[in-house]
């Protein structure tokens, strides 16, 4: 059906609506601003979640896909149990991010090559691995403050909470045909 | 004789003919269907032309039954039925189709539509001609009239109709009239003194020679119809004489017991155990409240008693049962405010500065527990910042969708006089402003001028916890302003959260009792909510004020004054139209089982005893079909509603399953309907 | 009562002392846990930022492993708990999804009947279904004179409700009244820790960090009690990073509450994970409930 709303550029709009589940209520935001109040990030993002919803509905679809917004999003869930609509604002966000990364939009943050680093152990071995994201992704990507984490990193260590080695499912082949084929399903809802 | 029956299918603009294909839905039934020998289309047939031509048609075509396949008949059987008797017809040989809310505005295929409207037709067609001319009746309308509820539009109803000459019982649950507008100190946007406008009604209704005032009572049972209604009325124990009190008010004055007072000072203030909710109550007799005297609790005390100069006390008091024939009742029980604990973010409760509107208007008022003050709980600290929270519990989806729409005024109004009594500067969060009355948007503008602080932008949380020195000890809220994209902080010493305005929660149950409904939310439902505001569905049953929907102080008084006219109307003319669509009992047949007696939910089957035989009580029956259906010898039927004509109204619906179009040209077959939309 | 149960990764290692207390305050509860056979990781929130369907699916394979003896779920990390309990939910109320979800479980020779198994939170277990009574009865070192503050950060109790208000969860506040300790009602309880933003962007996070551990030593907390690997993480690991970012001085011990569940229950402290911690809560332990002892 129909969403209901006459939209000049109606394309954006339906795009995220049809890649987030739920994402009907999207067109019922009232723009009252109870996410942006609400997000402990909201301080850090050049954009808020609600004006983020009004660049959606007004098809400004580069800069949306190119906002801090979502990268800045700590998944803590207040905006979406707070949203007098109902609107599934984090997973919205979550929306965002994929159409993000998939169309290569994102600038200034590093949170994309984190969640690639993280999904590609997963997909390695079938667990993640937080030494390895140690390792590999902070060394990559913030050496500096790699140096920082030292102590920290020696403390957690003596302690038996990091390993230095990665722990692996037995059965990969079954989980990697089922990410295959997830991604070859592709396509969302 | 074959009947002759005449079909008229409406467009009513492009509601029916944007989705139903009215002109060939015309012409197969002119083709199609039997006994047919005039099927037209036409743009309004509620419209004069549309009526004159079903007449014209009557006359020139002699026909015998009319269909007229357009809206609800709700909005327009009588129109049609009118035009039938004009041309001569029975009215009760019409029959009509509603292809409105029944199928253009319920779907979207054009095709499956048109054929469902060629059912429809079919259906009304076969069955009218079975239908049997009935003659309307009349019952004469008792001159009393119940108002249930003695809030502002109660009042209004009760004292006009009084004033009329007509006699009104007023029924109020609580011990006093006056209902929410008697709790507030201003009203808005003219800022006179609420007590100084509703006492003189208030006392109006107290003295009035036709008003019988029913106080501390509930309606407890409805039996009959328009015109002439039974009603029980449960008048609670006050425990209090009411002919020997004088309300003098010692009683209270000497009470030991002080109680936290969660009704009329929503819970701001104290009342005794025997009190009266406030100094101006009407009537004057206080009421004990048991669950608090020491008396009822503990066995000991009975000071009341011993100060009382008249022995008006009498702890022996039950409660009593009376009932009162009336021809008409208003409900005007008005609403209930929103429980602001469920939006735990806000604090209400937790944070002791975040008071509700309700708090907040006893907080203002001169004859509240501050005498006016505007004060923190600690009841002494005059706040320096006060934030004002819109939208609490209204236009939510988790609580209530709608907009209380009273809510920015009195937020205004609050703004007002905080700036007025207080030093503090005063902050509105609002989501949307509105003001959409007479001198409202005027009010916000004033409101302006005066420095009251407006940021839009619903308040995420109110929290104690400080992150910065100047939020220590604050009540800091968490927004964005959304004028800026910009999320903020704002240390006060004070919140008001203007709570929802919601139906009471016995609303639907007291609405069974009188044969109305409600929506959704819990508000009445009204005949027609443009054109018909103040009746119900139910003849002789009105709505008045805030229980049909949010309103405000002018729009509640208005609602009662045409409940009312409307009233005062039947009353003058003495008589009332009831449909001949009752039972009738084939005394021939009757077995005198007597499993219909005690079915009938109107108690209008009599046995008698004599011939052994039911009979109905035709004035009372309301032609449900109750008793029909549960007949086991088939001894009853119901008029305009008989075994054959009902039949042949299903077989009509199903023409192209039953006979393909009548054993004649039968078509193409009716595709599969689409599934209406969620 | 027998459950299914899912540690994730971080039990394995770096939240160790999580597993091995929740095993052991299970033992003495009488709650079997019988862990899912061969289980892989959840995804996090990363997975999610990638591809939705190839993360429910993921997400999806450890349900399919549960088997058919119970349809009761415990996973006692928040983020494992989220994705768990969402992705039923997608494929229980978005049918298409959960459809293609399965497609691709087929390939691994894998189907998960959406609905079935029930997501458990170790909180919700002890709780709901052992209750007041059963937790009493096995306290032997009541906490009196500890002043705990609960924390439960997001997912547990947000977006999907478990029974608590997601503003203002009570649940880990009444347990710990049962066993004794001076609950610290504090404002921030349900508030962020930061979540992976510690990866991402320090000062974002270390503020969220600062923010709940300034709360809760304004209200004179001993100790803050956890409930997800992630924020005992951020508030432990990261607290002298945090001390130094903004010059503070905050020591406060972080320790899953199921520990604290095993210390009134008189386990050995090894056996709970207790001096796994960075910021150590034995000289709290030692200081406060021996000074009850004695008193």
């Amino acid at each position: 059906m129909a969403t209901g709303i006459a939209q000049e550029n109606g394309t954006f709009l339906k795009e995220v609506i049809d890649n987030t589940p739920d994402g009907e209520r999207i067109v019922h935001c009232l723009q009252c601003g109870s996410c942006g109040g609400s997000c402990p990030s909201g301080a850090d993002m050049e954009y808020t979640p609600r004006t983020l919803i009004a660049m959606i509905n007004a098809g400004d679809r580069d800069a949306v896909l190119a906002a801090n917004t979502m990268w800045a999003c700590v998944s803590c869930y207040f905006c979406t149990t707070r949203c007098p609509q109902k609107i599934p604002i984090t997973d919205l966000m979550y929306t965002l991010k994929r159409m993000s990364i998939a169309e290569h939009k994102y600038h200034g943050t590093d949170a994309p090559a984190l969640a690639k680093t993280f999904t590609d152990f997963v997909d390695k071995y079938g667990r993640s691995f937080e030494f390895g994201l140690a390792t590999g992704y902070v060394l990559l990507n913030r050496p500096l403050s790699a140096m920082k984490m030292g102590p920290m990193g020696l403390a957690m260590f003596t302690r038996g909470r990091m390993s230095l080695r990665p722990s692996k499912i037995r059965q990969l082949d079954q989980l990697r045909a089922i990410i295959t084929k997830a991604r070859e399903l592709g396509g969302q809802k | 004789m074959a009947e002759r029956v005449g079909i008229y299918v409406c467009h009513c603009g492009s509601n029916i003919a944007g989705i139903v294909d009215v002109e060939a839905v015309a012409k197969w039934a002119g083709a199609h269907l039997r006994d047919v020998v005039v099927a037209k289309d036409y743009k309004f047939m509620c419209s004069s032309l549309g009526q004159a031509m079903v007449e014209e048609d009557i006359k020139n075509e002699n026909l015998t039954r009319v269909v007229v396949a357009a809206c609800s008949p709700h909005l327009h059987e009588k129109t049609f039925r009118r035009a039938c008797q004009n041309a001569g017809l029975n009215p009760y040989l019409f029959q009509m189709v509603n292809l409105r809310e029944h199928c253009s505005w319920v779907h979207t295929d054009r095709a499956a539509a048109t054929e469902k409207a060629k059912g429809l037709v079919s259906a009304a067609t076969e069955r009218v001609k079975l239908q049997k001319p009935l003659e309307p009746m009349f019952v004469d309308v008792t001159p009393a009239t119940l108002v249930v509820g003695g809030g502002i539009a109660g009042l209004q109803a009760a004292i006009e109709l009084a004033d009329a000459g007509y006699p009104v019982y007023l029924v109020e649950r609580e011990p006093s009239i006056g209902g929410h507008m008697a709790q507030f100190d201003k009203t808005f946007p003219t800022l006179d003194c609420s007590a100084c406008i509703l006492t003189p009604k208030m006392s109006d209704a107290g003295q009035h020679e036709n008003i019988t005032l029913l106080t501390y009572s509930e309606l407890e049972e409805v039996s009959g119809s328009v015109g002439n209604f039974t009603v029980k009325i449960r008048k609670k124990a006050r425990y209090v004489d009411y002919d020997k009190c004088t309300g003098c008010g010692i009683c209270q004055e000497k009470c030991p017991r002080k109680v936290v007072d969660h009704d009329f000072e929503a819970g701001l203030g104290y009342r005794k155990a025997i009190y009266t909710p406030f100094p101006q109550a009407v009537p004057r007799i206080p009421v004990i409240d048991t669950a608090n005297c020491t008396y009822f609790t503990r066995g000991k005390c009975q000071v009341c008693s011993k100060v009382c100069p008249t022995e008006a006390i009498d702890y022996e008091q039950q409660d009593e049962v009376i009932e009162v024939n009336v021809g008409n009742i208003v409900i005007a029980t008005g609403w209930k405010l929103f429980n602001c604990e469920s939006i735990p973010q806000y604090g209400y409760k937790r944070l002791a500065n975040v008071f509700t509107n309700m708090e907040f208007e006893r907080l203002c008022n001169a004859a509240g527990p501050t005498n006016g003050k505007i004060v923190m709980r600690d009841g002494k600290t005059e706040p320096e910042s006060v934030a004002i929270i819109h939208c609490v519990g209204s236009r939510d989806a988790k609580f209530n969708p709608y907009c209380s729409g009273v809510c920015c005024m009195a937020a205004l109004k609050f703004g007002h006089l905080v700036l007025e009594k207080t030093k503090a500067k005063v902050y509105s969060f609002y989501i949307d402003m509105r003001t959409p009355m007479k001198d409202y948007e005027e009010f916000y503008q004033r409101l302006l001028e005066e420095g009251m602080t407006f940021v839009r932008g619903k308040v995420a949380e109110v929290t104690d916890a400080a992150r910065l020195p100047s939020e220590q000890g604050k009540l800091i809220l968490q927004y964005e302003d959304t004028l800026l994209g910009k999320q903020k902080r704002l240390p006060v010493d004070m919140v008001v959260l203007m709570g929802a305005i919601e139906p009471q929660v016995d609303a639907k149950e007291l609405g069974l009792r009188c044969g109305i409904s409600c929506s959704m939310a819990g508000w009445y439902t009204e005949r027609h909510p443009k054109l018909d505001p103040v009746a119900t569905m139910t003849d002789g049953v009105f709505v008045a004020g805030a229980c049909q929907g949010p309103k405000d102080i002018p729009a509640s008084v208005a609602q009662g004054a045409a409940a009312a006219a409307r009233i005062q109307a039947m009353i003058t003319k003495g008589k009332v139209m009831i449909e001949p669509i009752v039972a009738s009992i084939d005394e021939e047949v009757c077995s005198g089982c007597r499993i219909c007696n005690n079915l009938c939910p109107y108690n209008a089957i009599e046995y008698d005893e004599e011939k052994g035989v039911s009979r109905i009580i035709t004035a009372l029956c309301k032609g449900c079909g109750t008793c029909v259906a549960a007949c086991p010898a088939n001894a009853i039927t119901g008029a305009h509603f008989s075994n054959d004509q009902v039949f042949a109204e299903i077989e009509g619906a199903l023409w192209d399953a039953m006979y393909g179009g009548n054993g004649q040209d039968q078509g193409e077959p009716a595709p599969e309907p689409e599934a209406a939309p969620a | 009562m027998k459950y299914a149960y899912y540690p994730g990764c971080s039990l394995e290692c770096n939240a160790a002392a999580y597993d091995h207390s929740v095993r052991a305050v299970a033992e003495m509860l009488h709650i079997e846990l019988v862990e899912i056979d061969d289980w892989n990781c959840c995804g996090a929130t990363e997975y999610f930022s990638q591809d939705e369907l190839t993360a429910c699916a993921v997400v999806a394979r450890n349900l399919a492993l549960v088997d058919d003896k119970t349809d009761q779920l415990v996973a006692p990390c928040a983020a494992c708990y989220l994705n768990l309990k969402k992705t039923d939910q997608l494929m229980t109320d978005h049918p298409g999804m959960g459809a293609k979800v399965n497609e691709a479980l087929a390939a691994g020779g894998l189907h998960y009947n959406a609905g079935r198994v029930q997501v458990r939170h170790m909180l919700d277990v002890i709780c709901d279904d052992i209750g007041e009574e059963a937790v009493r009865d096995k306290v032997v070192q009541p906490l009196a004179g500890l002043r705990v503050a609960p924390y439960y950060g997001c997912q547990v109790v947000r977006p999907i409700s478990n029974d608590d208000s997601p503003e203002y969860p009570m649940k880990m506040d009444r347990l710990f009244q049962w066993l004794g300790a001076e609950v610290v009602d504090y404002p921030v309880k349900a508030h962020c820790c930061g979540g992976h933003m510690t990866q991402i962007s320090e000062p974002q996070a270390f503020e969220l960090i600062r923010r709940l551990l300034q709360s809760a030593e304004d209200y004179d907390a001993d100790l803050i009690l956890c409930m997800c690997p992630m924020c005992q993480l951020n508030l432990d690991g990261f607290q002298s990073r945090v001390n130094g970012f903004f010059g503070t001085s905050f020591s406060i011990p972080i320790v899953y509450f199921t520990q604290m569940l095993g210390v009134a229950f008189g386990i050995d402290g090894k056996k709970l994970g207790i001096g796994k911690e960075l910021v150590a809560v034995k000289p709290v332990l030692d200081a406060k409930l021996q000074a009850v002892a004695s008193a």
